[in-house]
Order: C-alpha cells, then sequence, then structure tokens
C-alpha cells in the first residue's frame, strides 16, 4: 500500500531491553518533565477580571449610531432589513416633529427599531446595506438570558450612548477599530 | 465499685481520648486540603492555575466540594445490598484512619506534670497491627463493590482486591528485610534507631523503593488505579455511590495516602526526627515541649513531600493494564524484594561473624 503522507511513523515492536523494563530510569525522565511544567508561564486568562483582544473583523451585536451632535442617524429607509439574509430587522418610521431636531438628524426616524438576535446571523450586511452609516456591529456579545423575548433587542438596548452627555460611554460603545 | 473506679488511670484515659481526636481531626483537615492540593497540582504539572475562585487562592475549596456532596440526593440503588452497600464507605473510612493510632508522630511533651507520649498506642508489634488494618481496607472497596449489584462495579472490586492482595506481599516482604535490621516491630523503636540522622533509606534503597510502589498500588493510586478505571469501567467500584457515601469513599483514599505517606516517613525517612540536629541535645537545651513541635513539625514537613510525591506521580505515568500490573507485581517487585531480603540477611549474618566468612 502506497503511505498517505510522509508524516507517517513505523513503531517499533522491539521487545524491551533490561534498562526499559526497570521502568524506573522512564518514569524518572518523565517526572522531570512534569515537575518542570510546575514553573512555566501559565496560559490561562482569568476571563472576568481579563479578556483576550477581539480580532479586527469580529462582528458583534449591532449599535444604532448617533452623529457627533448626539441625533439619531437611522432614517428607517429599510434597506437593512432588505439586505438581512436572516430577516432578523423590524421597523416603524415616524415623521420628525417640529422641535425635534437636536434629536433626529433626518426628517424621518424609526420609532421602532428591532433586531432578533436569535435569528441574526453577525453577518454585517446590515452595516454595508445602511446608507446613513446608521449602524455597525460592535464588539460585544449577545449574553445569555433566560426567555426568547429578551432577545428581541430595541432601540433602548442598541442605541449608542449620547456623546455630549456620556461621552465615556460613546466611546467604549464606538469600540477600538472606529476610533 | 469505687475502688475500681479509682484504679483506672483517668488522666490517661483522658490524654489518649484527646489525643486520638487531634489525630483524627488533624487526618480528616490534611485529607479535606489533599483534595485541594491534589487539583492545585494537577493544575499547574498541566500548565492550568488550578481553583482559585473560593477564597484568596481557592483555599475555600474543599468546603463547597464538601458542601456539595452534603448536599446531593443519597441514592441506595433497589437491587443493592442495603445493609453492605452502607457498611461499604464507611469501613473504608474507618480502616483508613484506624491506622494512624500507630504511628508516633512526635517524641513526648511535658504539660501539666506529666510526660504525654505523642503516639496513641505503642504497640510492640507496630507493623504487623498497620498490615492487618490496610489488608482489612480492601473490604471496604470489596463489599462497596459487591452490594451495589453492578457489573462495572463488582469488576473494579475484584480487580482491587486482587491487585491490593498481590501488592500486600511485596510490601510485606520488603518491609521484612528492614525488620531484619530493626530487630522490632514497634514503630517507636524503629524511630528511636533512627535518631542519630542515619534514616534507614540509606541502608534499604530497594527495600524503600518497592515500599513506595506497593503503597500506591495499596492506596488505589495511578498508575494502579485499576479499580476506579473511569475508561474502562466507568467510575469503578463506587459507580453507584452518591452524596457523602461517595465522598466518604474518596475521602478515604485521601486520608490513606496521607497514613502511608506517614508510613513511609516513619519507617524509612526517620520519623519525627529533626534531620540535621541532634534531638536529645537540643531536648536538654530548649525543652522537651519546642522539640515535640518541632519534630512534629518535620515529620508533617516529610508527610507533605510523600504526599507531593503521590500526586507528582499520579500527574505523570498513566495508568498500568491490567497484566501489567500483575506482571510487576509478581515477576518484578516480588523477587527484587526476596532478593532485597537474602541480600539483608547475608551482610546481617556477616556483621555479626564479624566480616568473615
Amino acid at each position: 500500500m502506497q503511505a498517505l503522507t510522509t508524516k507517517a511513523k513505523t513503531v517499533g515492536r522491539k521487545p524491551m531491553t533490561f534498562w526499559e523494563k526497570l521502568y524506573i530510569p522512564v518514569i524518572a525522565r518523565g517526572m522531570a518533565i512534569t515537575f518542570g511544567h510546575i514553573f512555566k508561564k501559565k496560559v490561562t486568562i482569568s476571563y472576568p477580571e481579563q479578556t483576550r483582544p477581539f480580532s479586527p473583523v469580529f462582528r458583534g451585536v449591532q449599535v444604532l449610531n448617533r452623529d457627533e451632535q448626539g441625533r439619531e442617524r437611522c432614517t428607517a429607509c429599510g434597506l437593512c432589513a432588505v439586505a438581512c439574509p436572516a430577516e432578523a430587522i423590524t421597523m416603524e418610521a415616524a415623521e420628525r416633529l417640529p422641535g425635534e431636531e437636536d434629536l433626529y438628524k433626518e426628517e424621518k426616524y424609526a420609532a421602532r427599531y428591532e433586531i432578533n438576535m436569535l435569528r441574526c446571523i453577525f453577518c454585517g450586511l446590515c452595516e454595508e446595506a445602511c446608507p446613513k452609516d446608521a449602524v455597525y456591529l460592535s464588539e460585544t456579545l449577545v449574553p445569555a438570558n433566560f426567555n426568547r423575548q429578551s432577545f428581541v433587542y430595541g432601540k433602548e438596548e442598541m442605541l449608542i450612548p449620547h456623546p455630549k452627555k456620556d461621552p465615556e460611554g460613546f466611546a467604549k460603545a464606538r469600540g477600538e477599530k472606529r476610533s | 465499685m469505687h475502688a475500681l473506679l479509682l484504679s483506672v488511670d483517668w488522666p490517661l484515659i483522658i490524654e489518649k481520648a484527646v489525643l486520638i481526636s487531634i489525630i483524627i481531626g488533624v487526618s480528616l483537615l490534611i485529607a479535606m486540603y489533599e483534595t485541594y492540593a491534589e487539583r492545585k497540582v494537577a493544575a499547574y504539572i498541566q500548565d492550568r492555575r488550578g481553583p482559585n475562585r473560593a477564597g484568596p487562592f481557592g483555599i475555600l475549596q474543599p468546603l463547597a466540594d464538601g458542601l456539595k456532596l452534603f448536599s446531593k440526593e443519597e441514592i441506595v440503588p433497589n437491587h443493592s445490598n442495603k445493609f453492605l452497600f452502607i457498611l461499604g464507605p464507611g469501613l473504608a473510612m474507618l480502616t483508613a484512619m484506624m491506622t494512624s493510632a500507630v504511628v508516633p508522630w512526635g517524641g513526648h511533651i511535658h504539660i501539666f506534670g506529666r510526660d504525654i507520649s505523642l503516639q496513641i498506642a505503642d504497640v510492640n508489634i507496630g507493623i504487623l497491627y498497620i498490615f492487618g488494618v490496610v489488608s482489612m481496607g480492601v473490604y471496604g472497596l470489596m463489599i462497596g463493590g459487591w452490594a451495589s449489584n453492578n457489573k462495572f462495579s463488582l469488576l473494579a472490586a475484584i480487580r482491587g482486591a486482587s491487585q491490593i492482595i498481590s501488592y500486600e506481599l511485596a510490601m510485606g516482604l520488603s518491609l521484612i528485610a528492614l525488620l531484619m535490621m530493626t530487630g522490632s516491630l514497634s514503630l517507636h523503636t524503629i524511630v528511636e534507631q533512627q535518631q542519630n540522622g542515619v534514616y534507614y533509606v540509606w541502608y534499604q534503597p530497594l527495600g524503600f523503593l518497592i515500599f513506595l510502589v506497593c503503597a500506591f498500588a495499596e492506596c488505589n493510586r495511578t498508575p494502579f488505579d485499576l479499580s476506579e478505571a473511569e475508561s474502562e469501567l466507568n467510575f469503578g467500584y463506587h459507580q453507584e455511590y452518591s452524596s457523602m457515601k461517595l465522598g466518604f469513599y474518596l475521602f478515604a483514599e485521601y486520608v490513606n495516602m496521607f497514613i502511608s505517606s506517614a508510613v513511609m516517613a516513619t519507617v524509612f525517612w526517620g520519623g519525627y526526627d529533626v534531620p540535621f540536629v541532634n534531638d536529645a541535645a537540643f531536648g536538654l537545651n530548649h525543652g522537651v515541649n519546642l522539640l515535640a513541635f518541632l519534630q512534629v513539625v518535620s515529620l508533617f514537613v516529610k508527610i507533605a513531600l510523600f504526599i507531593f510525591v503521590f500526586m507528582w506521580v499520579r500527574w505523570t505515568v498513566p495508568r498500568f493494564r491490567y497484566d501489567q500490573l500483575m506482571k510487576l507485581g509478581w515477576k518484578t517487585l516480588i523477587p527484587l524484594a526476596l532478593l532485597n531480603m537474602l541480600i539483608t540477611g547475608f551482610v546481617i549474618l556477616l556483621k555479626q561473624n564479624h566480616w568473615h566468612f
């Protein structure tokens, strides 16, 4: 039979020599190895205190963006919902009333914007489809929960903190890769 | 009646009772922290951190484990022999604790105007007693496996029993060579003979090695944990056990480990003798109580080292196959022990004859 790889090792079936039959020298060598491992650097990351950095292409929970003055950028055009292959996005549009100019950037805004995190596959097509740079995928994971309804994220969960009122939260939500 | 009561040496009984409770408490405490140490040693050998969440450095972990075992449901299988099923873990624990009676934990202390020996019973057949009790330990395992009415448990119990019986032979033979040198079976005397700092391990290195290997087998520790081989027998003889009954079995193993470390330290490594110190002179200069304290500490350091070796070996050497185990026991260790015995006897005779043939 032809060998499939060049890495195959033939195992010797020679009977053990007297030295090997003693076991003790070999065991002593093995114990020296394990003893050496006691002083090796641990590779463990103590998770809640330490976290591993995400890769630059990581896609997590969606964030609804605001502009520099803290106005919501979304105009409820629905392109993200159309682009979404998992059909996870629902929204309801509303008209901006006079006096709400500092809340919403455009004349139309999303009164309700929901993404079902159980359906979402975090492909990032909504981010690509958005003409207003209003939605992007952050570096946050979806936390576990007890009931399905709580996985339908609305504007309360996804809207980015106000850049003027909560600059720290804003910077944190923006994440490292975008700032 | 009064005369009978008066004739009893009450202070002796009280002092022994206190000593017994202290030793049992300490054994259990050490067994508890052995489980912690085992997990830490395993973790460090495998480049991990081990338990570090319960309390600082995870030192409350054994308490959490115990609490977990206590709060588990106690299941007695329907088809088991209920009496034996409950007797098994108790017996395992009892035999594990009984051995500590003859181990001398230190010289003697002087309080309340009394000289109190730190040994529960200086039996003149101490080693024989240890062997008797250790061979009773197999009953806990055997009864547990039998009463569970489970094929795996029974197989494991039979395996374990035959393993322990086989290795007891080599263990006894390795000690006979030592006993020919000491001329006494009393552990106290054996320790006293080593007070000059020359331990019996220098005279009996082979005997010590055989004894060490047999101690691993007797304690059912890896590489000889055939009776609880997870990959072949699920969980071995304590498969059907749950809650604190399982805890007793697991605990008995650690108590056994502690006691056999103590026996090894006593018989081969000078027991409570403080290394590099002339104990008798130190006692005269600094008082008996300080000496006794140092002796207890040095014995426990020796024991801790042996316990570490137990764990170190466990996480290094993989489990033997059953035929390898039997081959090692019967075809290697017993002939070696016999050889050791013959050489020792020869040298002793030669010495008695003033090195003339």
